[in-house]
């Protein structure tokens, strides 16, 4: 693997990103409003229900790590969507790239672009409404850890979906984070929802992640075993997008989707 | 003289549909071959198949006898390619454009390298500007300044000329048939301007409905043919094909 060749894919981003207040924003705006809505909804909540319960680190932080794995995501799919939206697939697949280099530059570049709006939400979310991540302990770094590695995964997947059904398809990625939320109970329980859904939670390494945090506020601690497990079906996932897309790939280019996407010829 | 480029009896199906049929040729050090063909006769699926974007029904494309197929990325260090349909991102400058595209040709002094294109191709002036505010003939040699990047044993341009005015046309022809003399590239080069062609190619090859119908030097062929030009022989070959051989 040529580290100079995903550096390339990283500095075409980071070009893209110096030049452009419009890239630039959506990386810390809609996470820190965000922050913001769901801090004061904390806030309130703590006053009216008048019980011992803080929800601060219980909803706004689960606001947050949540907020975290969709920049994750989304700095994949936005990176893979810049070479669609440019047309310029077929320059880069044309050259010596390898699959694994182009998708190495585009984790770089999410993990540089998530960085950025992690930082944003937690110095919101601390100075503002006084969430410490100190309260999560050493369960903090689990939590970031698998919830950014299934970020990658649903980012690689979503870049699969792009490929395979064309430029139109990026309107089935946006609202994936939406979609997986109430099964990996970002905000409540898993043991509110129905046999099938806990199923599926039991599938999708967040779910962990938002128990332990809720264990950890209820005093119990983080959910040690389950946060493990997570982080195993973590890296099943990140295994399982490489192989979804490596065969998408291999796909465009025996039916010429490569090629025809430069055209915009794929509906 | 050593071949850049061998294609043995490449095919491309899409279901029933034969876009390419078992077509094979070559070509040499120092040597432009023109890929002349009507709209639809396969000239880019088969330029798509050499630079490893469109996988081939069957048949072999070795570049420097590197088998494409087996050590793709190896092959593709030694091609590049500029192609109308390609151009660079227009959100990057032209000066950023060359420098990602270099960074994945690992071209060594890079930072010269990018100098001595802009020069050649008479981009300095635009090495700031984003490449989507240039003229399409500005572009087009951008396009052809990245192609040159890797000093590539195989060039494949793809209309190179098509956006660009007559005088510029001229300059890029003189500079690429200069590059093709002085260096060890071979180029695949497809074009409709069969002016152009003839001046520039050593040797032809009509392509009509995926097959090679005709071959040979494009000052002699016309009249080979029993035609007065190139352009002739074009017409002839897109309107009736079945006059020059079977299909």
């Amino acid at each position: 693997m040529s580290l100079s060749r995903a550096a390339a894919i990283a500095l075409r981003q980071f070009y893209l990103l110096r030049g452009s207040a419009a890239r630039v924003l959506p990386l810390f705006a809609w996470v820190a409003i965000d922050i913001i809505l769901w801090g004061f909804m904390t806030k309130y909540l703590n006053i009216v229900a008048s019980s011992r319960f803080n929800f601060v680190p219980t909803l706004l932080g689960a606001v947050l790590l949540w907020d975290f794995f969709g920049r994750v995501m989304f700095g994949v799919t936005t990176a893979f969507l810049e070479d669609v939206w440019s047309r310029n697939l077929l320059n880069f697949f044309a050259t010596p790239i390898t699959i694994p280099e182009y998708v190495a530059g585009l984790v770089v570049s999410s993990i540089a672009t998530s960085s950025v709006g992690l930082l944003i939400m937690v110095v919101l979310a601390a100075g503002l409404f006084g969430l410490s991540f100190l309260s999560y302990g050493l369960a903090l770094l689990p939590f970031v850890l698998v919830l950014f590695l299934f970020g990658i995964a649903m980012g690689i997947v979503a870049t699969a979906i792009v490929l395979r059904l064309g430029p139109a398809a990026e309107w089935f990625i946006w609202p994936m984070p939406a979609v997986i939320s109430p099964f990996v109970g970002v905000f409540y329980p898993l043991s509110v929802l129905p046999t099938w859904m806990q199923a599926v939670a039991r599938i999708l390494p967040p779910s962990y992640v938002f128990e332990s945090v809720r264990g950890i506020v209820r005093g119990t601690g983080a959910w040690w075993p389950g946060l493990a497990l997570s982080g195993i079906l973590a890296f099943i996932y990140i295994v399982l997008a490489g192989f979804i897309f490596a065969r998408v790939f291999r796909y465009a280019v025996r039916t010429g989707l490569i090629a025809r996407y430069s055209a915009e010829s794929v509906s | 003289m050593p071949r850049v480029l061998a294609v043995e009896h490449l095919s491309k199906h899409y279901g029933q549909k034969i876009a390419v049929d078992d077509i094979s040729f070559e070509v040499a050090q120092n040597e432009i071959v023109g890929l002349l063909g009507p709209n639809g006769a396969g000239k880019t699926t088969t330029i798509s198949m050499i630079l490893g974007v469109l996988e081939p029904t069957s048949g072999k494309i070795t570049i420097r006898g590197i088998d494409l197929a087996r050590k793709r990325e190896t092959a593709l260090q030694r091609a590049n390619f500029s192609a109308v349909y390609a151009p660079l991102p227009g959100n990057l400058t032209v000066y950023q454009n060359l420098r990602v595209f270099g960074l994945i040709y690992g071209v060594k002094q890079l930072a010269t390298r990018i100098d001595a294109l802009l020069a050649d191709f008479d981009l300095r002036q635009f090495r700031d500007t984003k490449c989507g505010l240039l003229s399409s003939g500005e572009q087009t040699r951008i396009s052809l300044a990245k192609a040159m990047l890797n000093t590539p044993e195989l060039l494949l341009l793809d209309e190179p000329t098509a956006s660009l005015d007559p005088a510029t046309a001229r300059d890029i022809r003189i500079q690429i048939r200069r590059l093709v003399n002085a260096g060890t590239s071979g180029v695949l080069w497809t074009s409709h301007n069969m002016y152009e062609v003839e001046e520039v190619s050593d040797r032809v090859l009509f392509l009509s409905r995926g097959k090679i119908l005709l071959e040979g030097n494009p000052r002699e062929l016309p009249a080979q043919h029993g035609k007065e030009s190139l352009e002739e022989l074009f017409v002839t070959v897109a309107r009736e094909p079945l006059s020059l051989g079977a299909l």
